[in-house]
């Protein structure tokens, strides 16, 4: 183990990790919006909205993620059309093309746990808002979401950790981000195992900081459950 | 253009059946392999042994927490490092390659063994306390309790758990691609680097997975109806 190597790698290395956040918070962030739409769709009384739905979530995670990048980067810029219209400028870029399959897949992903969340609700309570005469969005909001967002947390901080880790997938196309840089390093230095036991000691660092936010979170939202002092 | 995809000379169809049928040996070598590292990290996990234990929490702990693609390298760049250096404690000196296929394997059956050792310690858990007594009381044996009651509902308890390990592990093998493993996704991007045709060919790698994903879906609702016959249900 070379100790001087990994001490002065470490500054290239951790110089990637402001572009992995920040892949990982915009996709986490728009990711959101695609779940929270695709889980409405799922729920609503439309057939179609839910076939649709269906569909978005059945392709998306039955496949690769892997596939859904080379497909957004090196497919869509095979068409004349997508090239030739205002898209091009986001999709020639790697950058957005990583955003892009990272928020198209944790949406799928994400809209099974708030649609999960949302039908856990009990029915009792809604009735019982109902009887009170809150509208539609009141109820959401007052009574819905509040109670979904607690349910949902747990499992989407699993979620989280999961685009932290997928979000290495777009040094394949050519992003230095952690993973990109640690291979970078690698090709420079030959050292295999102090560069990837680096890399990999920052992302279960990010990991172990996203739990404990996530923790953080539950005890915050869950003031009924704790022992009063 | 779907002639591209056709099979002989002019297509790329049976190259991409040949990528199919790699990448569903990687995977099932892979799952079972890590079946093995799952039971062996459960039972250290649940042995007793605080030494075993704390091992098996690193292993889960540190699998889980980095990037697949992080584990695949280190073994991809390094796997025949490490296997000449344990020779070389053997005494022998020369140049050792390990093929990919052996790579892709290890690399994923570590990542798929870190989660089945979950599902398996949950499973192994969720075995009621006093089947185990009653089986003391019997005057079994730890092998016969182990074979005759443990083992049997372990495994019930864990075929929906494993059946998510299995779906992530045939997701993961499409990682081995960058080793050059002639698996789906090797062959797309060989098959889109020569014709030009990238978005067919992907989508032809997604539609390859999702069929393997439907499949198995398929295969393990069977396999826990099959499981749960003898249980009453409410």
């Amino acid at each position: 183990m070379n100790w001087q190597l990994m001490w002065d790698s470490l500054p290239t290395l951790l110089s990637g990790l402001p572009l992995t956040v920040q892949l990982v918070a915009l996709a986490e962030v728009l990711g959101l919006g695609v779940a929270m739409g695709t889980a409405l769709m799922r729920l609503s009384t439309s057939r179609i909205a839910d076939a649709v739905a269906r569909a978005y979530v059945f392709v998306f995670r039955g496949t690769p993620l892997l596939v859904q990048i080379f497909l957004i980067y090196y497919g869509l810029g095979q068409f004349p059309v997508i090239r030739e219209s205002v898209l091009w400028v986001f999709l020639r870029e790697p950058y957005w093309c990583a955003v892009l399959a990272l928020m198209l897949n944790t949406g799928a992903y994400t809209s099974e746990i708030i649609r999960g969340a949302i039908l856990s609700v009990p029915h009792g309570q809604m009735e019982a808002a109902r009887a009170c005469g809150m509208s539609r969005f009141l109820m959401f909001r007052r009574i819905v979401a509040p109670i979904a967002v607690r349910q949902a947390l747990p499992a989407y901080g699993n979620e989280v950790i999961l685009m932290v880790k997928a979000s290495s997938l777009a040094s394949t196309i050519t992003l230095l981000e952690i993973t990109g840089l640690a291979r970078r390093l690698i090709a420079q230095t030959y050292a295999v195992f102090e560069i990837f036991i680096l890399a990999g000691a920052i992302y279960l660092a990010l990991n172990f900081l996203i739990t404990r936010l996530i923790r953080f979170a539950e005890w915050r939202l869950t003031p009924y459950l704790r022992a009063r002092a | 253009m779907l002639e591209l995809l056709s099979f002989g000379d002019r297509g790329w169809g049976d190259q991409l059946l040949m990528g199919a049928a790699m990448t569903v040996a990687v995977s099932v070598s892979a799952f079972l392999l890590g079946l093995v590292f799952g039971a062996a990290g459960a039972a250290a996990k649940l042995g007793g042994n605080l030494l075993l234990a704390g091992l098996a929490e690193v292993y889960t702990t540190v699998i889980r927490g980095v990037p697949e693609l992080l584990v695949i390298y280190l073994l991809f760049f390094g796997g025949s490092g490490m296997v000449m250096a344990v020779a070389r404690v053997f005494g022998y000196d020369g140049y050792v390659e390990v093929n990919a296929f052996t790579i892709g394997v290890v690399a994923v059956g570590l990542i798929s063994g870190a989660y089945s050792t979950e599902v398996i310690r949950g499973a192994v858990q969720a075995v009621p306390h006093g089947q185990i007594e009653a089986a003391k009381a019997c005057g079994m044996g730890r092998w016969l309790i182990l074979r005759r009651v443990l083992v049997p509902q372990t495994l019930r308890f864990a075929l929906p758990g494993l059946g998510n390990v299995w779906q992530l592990t045939l997701k993961d093998t499409s990682l081995i691609s960058v080793t050059a493993l002639a698996e789906i996704m090797r062959m797309a991007h060989v098959a889109a680097g020569s014709t030009r045709e990238p978005f067919l060919f992907y989508a032809t790698a997604a539609v390859l997975y999702l069929i393997l994903t439907s499949v198995s879906t398929a295969v393990f609702e069977r396999a826990e109806r099959h499981a749960m016959r003898g249980v009453r249900r409410a």
